[in-house]
């Protein structure tokens, strides 16, 4: 043994001291932040995991609500067309109704007409059989009221 | 080369391999070997050090930021799990001893002659390459290590608890004299027996080489390239085991009396 220990001795204290100042120190320094930044990107992965499956429940509720909406609006519709139907339906029998109650009206005053006419035309005929009947004159102001009331039974 | 050498004379071969480089006398000579490649080393890791440092990558470490990582993290993981309270120096340390006695192992692989024979070209007659063959090398970290210890017993427990320890450890107040011989040697043991494993394996290893060296050329292959794999097993594991030692040995120091 000999100086040679002591220079070794100075050589390890310088040593230890620049790995701990130069090597050490950064390294372990960096290593944290490394595994801060890694469990910071986990932390956000599984925050964005979380979060997609919120929207795809959420996405999932719109689309059952709006399913509900669609059949919704279909069973009204139907109901409406059902309504307009029924509507039409009435409506076209009222109208119907109305065109043959005028029609009836119609008729019944052509009919009146008719007979009308047909009672004038027989009181006409009678007058002129009962004329060829009595192939004389019949006074018609003095038997006017006979005619009439035949007239009036036909 | 060294058939020139080795096949006159082994034993001088060997003694030769095995001498300083030094300058001075008495205790004030000088491993110049062993400081020049303690420091090469040591160099290489300062620069490794500062360029990985500086330029460091968080998003796509590569090379040797990896390595390092993941040797700074195996250490630290290490540390932690031995260590019963948090110490920033430990960390480093515990590193700087790993790798740099990994490195200086290293160079035992280094095959024997290469260096030397260079260097005798250069007109330097002695030059030993591994530094860890040098117990002046191994107990420089050891007692480094050793001081440590005996700092932080004192900043933990106190310079009275310390004291108490040698008194009362292992047998009670009443066999204090012995207390004081075991407790003494069981803390002069550690940095000992930490420096002397570390340097009595890698001596032993740089004498198989040497052994293997003296064999045929065309022979040295088979036991060389064998010794020379195991031997990537050994360096690995004397470097491990100074660090694991030396975070133990600290962990001690930092635990209170009752738990020693």
């Amino acid at each position: 043994m000999n100086a040679t220990l002591i220079g070794q001795l100075i050589t390890f204290a310088v040593l230890v001291w620049f790995i701990n100042h130069f090597l050490w120190e950064p390294i372990t320094g960096m290593l944290e932040n490394r595994k801060k930044r890694i469990a910071d990107g986990l932390a956000a992965g599984e925050k964005g995991r979380h979060e997609l499956e919120l929207a795809e429940k959420r996405a999932v509720d719109q689309i059952k609500k709006a399913k509900g909406q669609a059949n919704e609006i279909i069973s009204q519709a139907q109901r409406r067309a059902g309504e307009i139907v029924e509507e039409g339906k009435e409506n076209a029998r009222a109208e119907g109704d109305r065109l043959l109650v005028a029609a009836r009206a119609v008729i019944d005053q052509e009919m009146q007409q008719a007979r009308e006419q047909l009672k004038s035309e027989v009181a006409g005929l009678a007058v002129t059989g009962a004329e060829q009947i009595l192939l004389r004159e019949v006074n018609r102001a003095a038997h006017k009221d006979i005619l009439d009331k035949l007239a009036a039974q036909l | 080369m060294s058939e020139s050498v080795g096949s006159d004379d082994p034993v001088g071969y060997i003694q030769h391999h095995l001498t300083n480089l030094t300058v001075g006398e008495g205790f004030w000579t000088l491993n110049i070997d062993t400081l020049f490649f303690g420091w090469l080393i040591g160099g290489l890791l300062v620069f490794l050090a500062w360029r990985v440092g500086r330029n460091l990558d968080p998003g796509k470490p590569t090379g040797v930021q990896n390595l390092l990582e993941g040797i700074l993290e195996f250490v630290d993981r290490m540390v932690k799990d031995i260590f019963p309270v948090t110490n920033p120096l430990i960390g480093p340390l515990a590193l700087t001893v790993f790798m740099w006695a990994f490195l200086m192992n290293a160079m035992d692989l280094i095959p024997v002659d290469l260096l030397p024979t260079i260097a005798r070209h250069l007109g330097v007659h002695y030059l030993k390459v591994v530094p860890t063959t040098d117990p002046n090398a191994t107990l420089g970290m050891s007692i480094m290590v050793f001081a440590l210890v005996v700092y932080y017993n004192i900043k933990v427990k106190g310079l009275v608890g310390y004291i108490k320890t040698f008194l009362t450890h292992p047998f009670g107040i009443w066999l204090f004299p012995i207390n004081i011989v075991m407790t003494l040697s069981e803390e002069l043991a550690k940095p000992l027996s930490l420096g002397l494993r570390l340097f009595g394996n890698l001596f032993a290893g740089e004498l198989v080489f040497l052994l293997v060296a003296l064999l045929p050329w065309w022979i040295q292959f088979i036991p060389g390239g064998a010794w020379a794999i195991f031997h990537i097993l050994i360096i690995t594991l004397q470097a491990f085991i100074f660090m694991v030692l030396t975070i133990m040995y600290l962990a001690l120091a930092h635990q209170s009396q009752d738990g020693h």
